[in-house]
């Protein structure tokens, strides 16, 4: 079948899309959560704003409106794409690790290290810090991993509290080893000039961390759905007991796994740092892995989809940031529409509601013709 | 005339898509012993769920003396007066008869402590007067499958049960003990019970049954006063044609032994030896067959010889390679495929598509992945051949496995295994709940493997299956081989009975016959 859908091109690829059920039904539950949550937003904002018209007006075409918006979404893509990704492997594989938080923190603290003491040439400089944050971000992520395979430790709950750990001692890295005392906030020593990565449109904060995302969104589908790697964790992820039947080492599966999760997370704290900032100035975890989570399953675990589902996050918190900068409605309303969404898509019940129901139909009917050539015998 | 209970119009359509009961009309009269026999996945076991308030219907109504009940949960069901034996036991391995009677609505003294004494008074009373013998103060553990049996049809009564459901209650019982449930069955029909008797065995339907009803494919099919009406009208409404069970088989040519086990011993959590000291070796080119009552170590057997459990002691040795306790994945690259007993968690990835399923053991030969990269042609080429040989009915390989019949799901898995680059087979409830034109033909395909002089294991609870396809037979009970059989079409049933239940034991040097020197 593979064949026909080549042959058919892209138009027959839409076709086929559109008549698959199983395919559109999903689709079309996810468009529901995001208009859902749209739509109660505007609901809370009737419900509290003095002037709701206006900033309505200001939470869903606000980040259209102004050029420098739009850059901002573009920008916010960045980390929640990368955290999205890294959460898209780990939810392939059924595992519920949150440990992405800290590969994501610590690797902007790695990079840190690397932007702040090392001398490189300029594009070199940034890579070399993407790589060790990546890889120290990965180390971090087998963590959770080890402690499922050696202990059976719920990796859920050993990352959340790894996190907490792993905040504390990035934080006494950058107090310790990197602060600049010349400061009254809390900052790291300046980046090198090399360190930075390049604008890709001046005057605009937009860096080239953009495009390494983009980059790294097709390298992720390809690692989930053309390699062998790929299929082994899909495999343990449709049913971890019939992989290890079927002679996968599932061990080694979740290691890697839980490896490669941690690298992009770490490679997208790398980039935070290197696209946007001049020292580490976070006063807190900015705990994109939350964000991660809403991204991976508005994209339906598919790394494909995480540019749309992040670029709906964007819009969102960029929609919501202008409206409270010119109205009465607080940014943190967005929280309780992210809260909607996750909600929705949890919902094994609404999310399935199609489909059983058509299942059903179906079933039954297929049953009266087996019933009734029984009932001619 | 009265009915007691009545399905009317039910449907259950399962979260997967399978409708399980369609449109079905059921009635029980009272004091009756109805009847309720099927193939397997017909329906039966759902529908007594749905009485038992185990599941929910999907629509229609259930009637409890002519009036409509709706059971939230198995509790309501209970206090309404409905009883059930299930096919696997509820019971607490490590508490006694008594304690395990009356768990959940338990004496108590004056103090408010947990009266014992009382229990086991109640557990005798209760014994004596439905003349179901058992001995209150002994552990679960320690008393035989019949007793557990006996003492879960005690459990419904003490809880006021006036209609009892038994599902499937003679596959764990030999010939023997058969008999002897069925004259404590009628004994309590005679004092007013109202009993349904799911089965799938004719015979102990008409030996028992008042009425019986026939499902099929989750319909029902028809009731019949069981004096009205002969096997074969039953046995082609069950199936729905002309059954043959018979195969052509050719006689086996047994080659070199490729599988050698030796002195296998496994104890289980509950400290209970479930395999002891087994040893057999399978040759080339022959289907041994492991017959035994479920629960006598054959399960576990199993699982020490594909990796998902250890053994205490000896040895497996493929061809001489030394696989003893080795993971699955050395397993299969030693060359032994394997049919597990289960598809829906172990045999198949259900969310997973055909494709995926049946390339799941060889996915990184070369034939299919070159520097990392999945060959997607040459697989999707592979799995469209296999699902073209073992005649899988889908309308792409892309296709989610779930959304498959279990007879397909059951082609998935044996197609998988039956292409394996392997030369013993080791082959687990083949047929399983699957429908009677998927097991005539995964039943030629297990002799055609045979005679390509492949060496086959098959462990199987229908005995009808394992004495048509095997060549030669071993006996399991308690977890030892008790007998060995050269030719398997020379043993009747009722002799297997006699060694399956352990009345009988070969001695020690038929036994070894097995070792082939």
């Amino acid at each position: 079948m593979d064949k026909h859908l080549k042959k058919r091109g892209l138009a027959g690829k839409m076709a086929m899309f559109f008549t698959d059920r199983d395919a559109l039904e999903p689709a079309l539950v996810t468009l529901f959560a995001a208009l859902f949550s749209l739509l109660a937003g505007v609901g809370l904002i009737f419900l509290v704003s003095k002037e709701p018209s206006q900033s309505v007006r200001n939470f869903l075409l606000g980040p259209f409106l102004r050029t420098y918006n739009i850059y901002y979404m573009m920008i916010a893509m960045v980390p929640l794409t990368f955290t999205g990704l890294a959460l898209c492997i780990i939810y392939q594989s059924k595992h519920m690790s949150l440990i992405v938080d800290s590969s994501f923190y610590i690797g902007a603290v790695v990079a840190t290290a690397i932007g702040v003491n090392l001398s490189l040439p300029a594009g070199v400089h940034p890579l070399v810090a993407m790589l060790a944050a990546g890889t120290v971000g990965g180390l971090i992520g087998l963590l959770p991993a080890i402690l499922k395979i050696r202990w059976r430790a719920n990796e859920l709950v050993s990352s959340l509290m790894l996190n907490y750990v792993f905040y504390f001692v990035g934080s006494f890295v950058i107090l310790y080893f990197l602060r600049d005392r010349n400061q009254t906030i809390l900052s790291s020593l300046p980046f090198k000039q090399t360190f930075l990565l390049p604008r890709l449109v001046p005057n605009t904060q937009l860096h080239a961390g953009f495009i390494i995302a983009a980059a790294f969104v097709v390298l992720v589908s390809i690692f989930l759905y053309r390699t062998k790697w790929g299929f082994e964790i899909r495999l343990i992820g449709a049913n971890q007991k019939f992989a290890a039947y079927a002679g996968l080492s599932v061990p080694t599966v979740i290691l890697y796994s839980h490896f490669v999760s941690g690298f992009l997370g770490g490679v997208g704290g790398a980039i935070e740092m290197a696209g946007l900032y001049k020292a580490f100035i976070w006063q807190m975890n900015p705990s994109y892995a939350w964000d991660g989570v809403i991204v991976a399953m508005l994209a339906r675990k598919n790394p494909k989809f995480v540019p749309l589902s992040a670029f709906f996050l964007a819009y969102m918190r960029v929609g919501a940031d202008f409206m409270s900068r010119r109205g009465d409605v607080a940014f943190e309303f967005i929280t309780l529409l992210q809260g909607m969404i996750i909600l929705i898509l949890a919902s094994d019940k609404i999310v399935n509601y199609f489909k059983a129901r058509r299942l059903k139909r179906t079933a039954l009917a297929t049953s009266s013709k087996s019933a009734v050539a029984a009932g001619g015998l | 005339m009265d009915t007691i209970l009545e399905a009317v119009d039910l449907c259950k359509v399962y979260g997967n898509g399978t409708a399980a009961n369609r449109h079905v009309d059921f009635a029980v009269r009272p004091g009756e012993i109805h009847g309720l026999v099927g193939e397997n996945g017909a329906g039966k076991s759902t529908l007594m769920k749905i009485v038992y308030g185990e599941e929910s219907p999907s629509s229609g109504t259930l009637l409890l003396d002519g009036r409509p009940v709706r059971f939230g949960s198995s509790r309501d069901a209970i206090a309404a007066g409905i009883g059930m034996v299930h096919q696997h036991f509820m019971l607490v391995p490590s508490l006694s008869l008594a304690e395990n009677l009356v768990l959940g609505s338990e004496p108590r003294k004056k103090s408010g402590m947990y009266d014992l004494e009382e229990a086991v008074r109640i557990t005798q009373s209760l014994s004596d007067k439905y003349n179901l013998k058992v001995t209150p103060r002994a552990r679960v553990v320690d008393v035989s499958v019949s007793m557990r049996q006996k003492l879960e049809i005690l459990k419904t009564l003490y809880r006021g049960a006036r209609i009892l459901i038994l599902d499937e209650p003679t596959a764990v019982l030999t010939p023997q003990e058969t008999d002897e449930l069925f004259v404590e069955l009628k004994d309590l029909r005679d004092k007013g019970h109202t009993i349904i008797f799911i089965s799938h065995k004719l015979g102990e339907v008409f030996e028992l049954c008042d009425r019986v009803t026939v499902m099929r494919d989750g319909a029902m099919i028809a009731t019949h006063d069981s004096g009205d009406v002969d096997r074969q009208t039953i046995s082609n409404e069950m199936v729905g044609r002309e059954v043959r069970l018979t195969v052509d088989k050719k006689a086996a040519s047994p080659g070199a032994s490729a599988l050698d086990v030796r002195d296998l011993s496994y104890v289980d959590d509950f400290g209970i030896t479930m395999v002891d000291r087994v040893s057999f070796s399978l040759r080339e080119g022959e289907v041994l067959g492991v017959v035994g009552v479920d629960g006598n170590g054959q399960s576990e057997l199993v699982r020490i010889l594909t990796g998902s459990a250890a053994t205490l002691t000896g040895s497996v040795r493929k061809r001489g390679t030394d696989i003893t306790n080795a993971t699955p994945r050395r397993i299969r690259r030693a060359g032994i495929a394997h049919v597990a007993e289960d598809r829906m968690t172990v045999g198949t990835a259900l969310p997973a598509s055909i494709a995926d399923n049946l390339l799941a053991d060889r996915y990184s030969a070369p034939e299919y992945t070159g520097g990392g990269f999945l060959r997607r042609s040459a697989m999707a080429a592979a799995a469209g051949d296999i699902v073209k040989r073992f005649d899988i009915r889908c309308s792409s390989p892309g296709q989610p496995v779930a959304s498959l019949s279990g007879g397909n799901m059951q082609k998935v898995v044996i197609g998988r295994e039956f292409t394996a680059a392997a030369d013993v087979l080791i082959v687990s409830q083949p047929t399983r709940g699957v429908d009677i034109g998927a097991i005539e033909f995964i039943h030629r395909t297990i002799l055609s493997m045979r005679d390509a002089g492949k060496a086959i294991l098959l462990v199987s609870s229908d005995l009808g299956e394992v004495l048509t396809l095997s060549d030669s037979l071993v006996v399991m009970h308690s977890g030892r081989i008790v007998a060995y059989f050269p030719d398997a079409s020379a043993v009747t049933d009722k002799e297997l009975g006699l060694f399956m239940l352990g009345v009988k034991r070969q001695d020690e040097t038929e036994i070894r016959k097995v070792l082939h020197g």
